[in-house]
């Protein structure tokens, strides 16, 4: 793909989801699904996360840790001191990145299943602090957080009040896929940045990248820095339009299914963490028919899709790929 | 004091036993098991079903367990780890899979056995008291059994052929595979024995705390925190790892109790400082 044919394929996508998609759900009457595409979209925001600690080759489990905590500061800062959610947002991720730097500093030594465990137990010790700090209203979580206000610039009003608003799920679906197309936007950038580069060699080998000079704690610091921003970002944003925020918000099986959500996609796709938890949060909206044998179902289908297609979803669809060329001799050898 | 000692000790042989399977699977394999727990939750059902509701004698069910879950262990090996390992580009998609694969067992437990928490008649009645210590005979029964298990893996590991077999794979795979061993059958093996020791352990605790369907997930954390106490893929730390984890939890529960429910906090922060000190854990290899 050229780079014309690329903008205006990521512009034709963005606008069917700005417009398309508010009048297809118009003309079908199915407002609930501007709940679930607004939460597949922070969803994929905060697995979008995960897929940079990935790209710098750790296996990020920790991300409902970041995820709550961006929650609960913008609840607190939102309830307890009056701060706009506007501004709350980009502080909740803010404050995630600051502190995955002082977690990241001696955790990030890890590597391989030492890092993953540590990062599922960061999930569980995030859920245990909430319960008990003070400011955190214990189990009973923060609830009845105003929604989003006004911001006007010069007596312009750049964006209304969401409670003046006839449809605030609207409003919240488009700032969220906005969110969204930001984030891959910049994960793109990312990705093909010279910061992006050294980030794979961290991912190939992290003693032969330092020893042609690459700093590797600092770039991986970094790295996990942004992870947690987005964490933070979505995290805050869940809390906006729920309304409240709970220990259990954010729990080990949502870590879990941040992680999934990237493998699912495909680890080697910028756009893996995207149509990764797409595919995953509507799966399981369709199977609810099924009733108990929902998680049964949902379960085969990921472990049959793992033995057909291990390397994501993406990888089917691009074949000229790297990386595809060996599972497909592999078969040729067990057949 | 002697009490909480006793109960930490109790504890950890129960935690040790879980901890070597999973560091067991993770030394063959580099496979995080996530479905360790529900493996463990499996076996407890299994003991339910077969002491608990047909009434067989204990030895009986436990045996059982252990089987059924060694064969369960064996197919996951043979027809899902070892395709995906093949086929996928990177080491990690396993994870997803041991994900899927808690998922499924998840539903499937719920499936057939329901959510609510069973429990079993008791081994056998009686206290034990004395000065110091008030301990239920059934817990030093299951103490002492998880104890010789812990021997009896030990001593296999150290002296039989399979054994040997295993800690060569553990050690370098390829150098292991030059040397014939047969590469895809002690993986198999290894994962069966696994399986089977978290089956094993399920069945025995099954008559003290009884077992839910829900519980599964939270003895994996568990089992992941005894093996990076100890040092992942290391019988000794699993080991260590297991009793230590037993004896801060039983310490914890009496110490902070006046702070309220703060023991896995503070064992977690522990846990986070010591990781940063000492990456491997206490001696696990420097690979990590």
């Amino acid at each position: 793909m050229t780079r014309t044919t690329k903008i205006a394929a990521s512009a034709a996508f963005l606008l069917t989801l700005l417009v398309g998609v508010p009048v297809l759900i118009n003309l079908t009457g199915r407002t609930d699904f501007y709940y679930t595409l607004t939460s597949v979209a922070l969803l994929s925001i905060i697995s979008a996360g995960v897929w940079i600690t990935f790209y710098i080759g750790r296996i990020n489990i920790g991300q409902g840790a970041y995820a709550l905590m961006g929650g609960y500061v913008s609840a607190i800062l939102v309830t307890g001191y009056g701060v706009s959610f506007w501004l709350t947002l980009p502080l909740a991720g803010l404050f995630c990145a600051a502190a995955s730097v002082l977690i990241g500093l001696p955790i990030l030594r890890l590597r391989g299943v030492y890092f993953a465990m540590i990062s599922l137990v960061l999930t569980e010790v995030a859920r245990l602090l909430a319960l008990a700090l003070p400011i955190t209203n214990g189990a009973k979580g923060i609830v009845s957080i105003p929604l989003p206000g006004e911001i006007s610039l010069f007596g312009l009003t750049i964006i209304p009040d969401f409670s003046t608003l006839a449809n605030p799920r609207l409003a919240f679906y488009i700032v969220a896929v906005l969110l969204m197309a930001l984030c891959f936007a910049g994960l793109y950038r990312l990705s093909r940045s010279r910061i992006g580069q050294l980030c794979q060699s961290l991912q190939q080998n992290e003693e032969l990248a330092s020893s042609i000079g690459v700093n590797i704690a600092y770039l991986r610091v970094i790295a996990y820095a942004m992870s947690s921003f987005l964490g933070g970002v979505g995290g805050a944003m869940f809390a906006a339009i729920s309304q409240s925020i709970y220990p259990s918000s954010f729990t080990v099986a949502d870590s879990v299914n941040f992680m999934l959500n990237c493998f699912l996609g495909g680890l080697s796709y910028v756009f893996g963490p995207m149509l990764g938890t797409f595919v995953l949060y509507f799966g399981w909206d369709l199977l609810f028919e099924t009733g108990r044998f929902q998680l049964l179902i949902f379960s085969s289908v990921l472990i049959a899709l793992m033995l057909v297609l291990p390397n994501g979803l993406l990888s089917l669809s691009l074949p000229k790929r790297k990386g595809n060329g060996v599972p497909a001799r592999k078969k040729g050898v067990e057949a | 004091m002697e009490q909480v000692i006793a109960n930490g000790l109790y504890l950890g042989a129960q935690y040790a036993l879980i901890a070597l399977g999973l560091t067991l699977i993770f030394a063959l394999m580099n496979v995080l098991n996530f479905a360790h727990g529900q493996l463990y939750v499996l076996g407890g059902f299994v003991t339910y079903t077969i002491y608990g509701q047909l009434g067989l004698p204990f030895p009986v069910a436990l045996v059982c367990s252990g089987l059924t879950l060694a064969v369960v262990g064996a197919a996951i090996e043979k027809y899902l780890f070892r395709t995906v390992i093949r086929r996928s580009v990177r080491e990690e998609s396993t994870m997803l899979l041991a994900a899927a694969i808690a998922f499924f067992l998840d539903s499937v437990i719920l499936l057939l056995f329901g959510e609510k928490q069973r429990g079993v008649p008791k081994i056998i009645d009686g206290v034990f008291i004395s000065d110091a210590v008030i301990l239920p005979y059934d817990r030093i029964l299951v103490g002492v059994l998880a104890v010789l298990m812990i021997a009896a893996f030990v001593l296999f590991m150290q002296y039989s052929k399979p054994g040997r077999a295993m800690r060569a794979l553990a050690q370098d795979r390829i150098a292991a595979q030059l040397m014939g061993v047969n590469v895809n059958r002690y993986s198999m093996i290894g994962f069966a024995l696994g399986a089977m020791l978290a089956g094993v352990v399920g069945g025995l605790l099954v008559t003290i705390t009884g077992v839910n369907s829900g519980i599964g997930g939270p003895i994996s954390i568990k089992a992941f925190l005894m093996v990076m106490i100890g040092g992942a893929g290391v019988v000794g730390g699993a080991i260590a790892g297991g009793f230590i984890l037993g004896m801060m939890e039983s310490v914890g529960l009496t110490v902070l109790r006046e702070f309220g429910d703060v023991t896995y906090l503070v064992i977690f922060a522990l846990l986070m400082v010591f990781l940063s000190i000492r990456p491997n854990g206490l001696m696990g290899k420097p690979w990590g």
